[in-house]
């Protein structure tokens, strides 16, 4: 029987990411690694791109992770994490191993959005039996905050400062949820560490289900969004709550929000805590906060239009 | 009873890694080693082998699934040629310092630009101080034999570390030639079960694979690697050995061909030996002393046996069917250079580029360079220590 997921029980089962990692205090990043493990009543063997979480939890002698980990290289942990999976079949299929493993990928969006993107469309796209999980913080931190393709519109980075002529990144965000959806993939689904029963239930129904399946999980890093370092969980909840962060999941072609705010917060509440949008409060750049507010209006309104319509394509059961 | 048979280098190839039998195995398709990958998937689709196949979308990922699966722990294989191995560049270096006893079957294409898809050493050379072995193969019976041996070289508890099999592409990946299978129970015996070490898979004992490590252990890592490279030719050897009883067919770490008494040599590696040994026998029965030594395990280069087996010469010409730009010389001279630096007396050495994209080499080519060895023997006087051959002025 599978764990319930109170606090109750969880809090019996062993952290499979141990403490003494060298994250920064604060970052959103071990916490979503610890339920996404907690979740887990099964085996899990795990891989990782290069990034915060991998520099920062097996160096030298010392590791972090109790649980079979391999890192790669930065573009490549859902090819890697094909390989590991398709061996288990091979040896599995001869009789060599009978456990039943289950497989995960971790990866931060530079290293899932970007470089990695041909790597992840390329397993997804095989069909392999593995759960990738992106945790977004929305820029390259671990070398400096550099500009990704997941970093949202206004923000100030170290690649595209907030300037007298350039005020931040003047691009919307990669749609990547809905990218990795387009691939026709068995389950999708965003989650926060802020609603963590949602996100371990995520989790849980991914992994019981054959085949790819991707989570996209919101991830704060204090230093990159330059906010205070106990702020992580309350900031991914702002996200949620102002309509920035949906948590939905999309199995089988069909939306479902799984948390629905009960009042859409302004996106101001969101950016105003954090020091990377503070350009975009200057009296100049007003309509850079307009701009961004209605990108997250025209998202959610389409997300809500997306699940009612999924919703009116299923067959009624008989 | 081994078979004989006419079959293309890819074929031959495709054929040994069936009998190998691996677990798995990732596949990209590029020329001219598509055609070898193809056969290894018919295998796989018609049942004829056990393997796994993964068929990816880059040979970035091909060598990123390999390194996954071996690291998983299993025998594991791909195949590639010039910019699918130039796109796996990062990936063989993870390979090699992960220790993971991968097999690639490399068949020799020339890079890019200008696009060529024909044979010549630019993608085999511009990896081969990638912490991998290289073997490289004259025809499809060598290309063939290594495969098998380098799956036991590969994998040897010593050294545990990915190997590549070389043969030049066109040439002889697409020429049909007569060559002897082994039966495939002998090969099975040959290469015995795949021995795993601290498979990702053992998840009662879980291991982390990829660190980081910083200057404090970093340099320790990288000796390793090189005290094990330096253990490689040993092995090389005793693999041939056993290989030997199983075929009758004697493979050391290089070829000599009529050198112990030779005056005059060639050093040349793959297909373009064949000619030169040709050529080689017209001038011995005009009475000069020429010989050949052709490399097989490239890397890590046996250098002092290479200079044991070419010190007694008056002149040696090598032969680079790839350049190293900027660096005066052919790949293969320079190491041929520094294998006789420690020798007082020694061979004067001049050096061609020949057969670049696939550009035919000729006996003609190779009569000029012996008649320009033997003036260089007689006056010691050399006009051009490197120069193209075989090319438009």
């Amino acid at each position: 029987m599978a764990t319930p997921l109170s606090l109750k029980e969880l809090s019996k089962k062993e952290v499979l990411l141990t403490a003494g990692h060298r994250m920064c205090s604060g970052c959103g990043a071990p916490p979503v690694v610890k339920m996404v493990l907690l979740a887990s009543d099964y085996p899990v063997v795990a891989s990782n791109a290069t990034g915060c979480l991998e520099v920062s939890t097996c160096i030298s002698e010392y590791t972090a992770w109790k649980i079979p980990w391999i890192h790669n290289a930065f573009e490549n942990a859902a090819a890697s994490l094909s390989g590991v999976e398709t061996m288990y079949r091979s040896l599995k299929k001869q009789g060599k191993i009978d456990k039943e493993i289950k497989f995960i990928a971790f990866g931060g969006d530079g290293g899932t959005y970007d470089i990695g993107f041909q790597s992840l469309s390329g397993a997804m796209e095989r069909g392999h039996d593995m759960l990738y999980i992106c945790y977004d913080n929305g820029a390259y931190m671990n070398t400096g905050i550099q500009r990704s393709s997941a970093t949202p519109f206004g923000a100030d980075t170290t690649t595209c400062p907030a300037g007298s002529v350039v005020p931040g990144k003047l691009q919307q965000r990669k749609d990547l949820t809905k990218i990795m959806a387009a691939h026709g993939i068995p389950y999708v689904a965003q989650a926060s560490p802020s609603s963590w029963s949602d996100l371990m239930k995520k989790v849980r129904k991914a992994l019981e289900i054959k085949g790819p399946k991707f989570m996209n999980i919101i991830a704060p890093c204090n230093r990159g969004w330059r906010s205070r370092t106990d702020d992580a969980i309350l900031l991914s909840r702002l996200a949620v709550e102002t309509c920035y962060w949906p948590l939905y999941e999309i199995e089988d072609g069909v939306t479902k929000i799984t948390v629905k705010p009960k009042e859409k917060k302004p996106l101001v509440d969101f950016l105003k805590p954090q020091g990377r949008f503070k350009h975009m409060f200057a009296p100049e750049n007003e309509w850079m906060l307009k701009q961004a507010q209605e990108e997250v209006d025209k998202n959610w309104e389409r997300l809500l239009k997306e699940e009612a319509f999924t919703a009116s394509l299923e067959t009624p059961k008989e | 009873m081994p078979k004989i048979v006419a079959v293309t280098g890819n074929e031959a190839v495709a054929e040994a890694f069936r009998q190998v039998n691996p677990d798995v195995c990732a596949a990209y398709p590029i020329t001219p080693s598509t055609d070898l990958m193809q056969r290894f998937a018919s295998f796989v689709n018609n049942g004829k082998v056990k393997t796994e196949i993964i068929l990816v979308e880059s040979e970035h990922s091909a060598m990123s699934a390999c390194i996954g699966a071996s690291a998983a722990g299993g025998r594991v294989i791909t195949a590639t040629s010039s910019q699918g191995l130039a796109l796996m560049w990062e990936e063989l270096f993870i390979a090699s310092g992960t220790r993971l006893p991968i097999v690639l079957g490399l068949v020799n294409r020339a890079l890019s630009a200008p696009l060529n898809i024909h044979g010549d050493h630019s993608d085999g050379m511009g990896a081969r101080d990638c912490g991998w072995i290289q073997l490289w193969s004259e025809n499809a019976q060598e290309a063939y034999d290594n495969t098998i041996q380098a799956f036991r070289i590969a994998e040897h508890m010593d050294i545990r570390l990915p190997a590549m099999t070389c043969m030049d592409g066109f040439i002889i990946s697409h020429s049909i030639e007569r060559m002897e299978y082994l039966d495939d129970e002998v090969v099975k015996n040959f290469a015995g079960e795949f021995r795993t070490v601290n498979p990702l898979l053992d998840i009662e004992h879980p291991v982390s694979y990829g660190p980081l490590i910083l200057p404090d252990y970093y340099m320790e890592f990288r000796r390793a690697h090189a005290e094990v490279m330096s253990k490689v030719p040993e092995v090389v050897l005793s693999v041939a050995k056993d290989f030997e009883k199983i075929s009758g067919r004697k493979y050391s770490l290089f070829e000599t061909y009529r050198l112990e008494d030779a005056e005059i040599a060639f050093v040349i590696l793959n297909s373009a030996a064949g000619t030169s040994k040709d050529v080689i026998d017209e001038f011995r029965n005009k009475g000069v002393k020429a010989g050949l030594l052709k490399p097989r395990l490239y890397r890590p280069f046996p250098y002092e046996e290479v200079g044991e087996a070419l010190k007694h010469l008056k002149a040696v010409c090598v032969l680079d069917r790839a350049d190293a730009f900027g660096a005066s010389y052919g790949p293969l001279y320079i190491d041929i250079a520094a294998s006789l630096y420690p020798y007082k007396e020694k061979p004067t050495l001049i050096n061609k580029i020949y057969g670049l994209g696939g550009r035919d080499y000729l006996p003609e080519h190779a009569e000029l360079v012996l008649n320009e060895l033997a003036e260089v023997a007689k006056t010691g006087r050399v006009k051009t220590f490197k120069e193209y051959i075989g090319v438009r002025e």
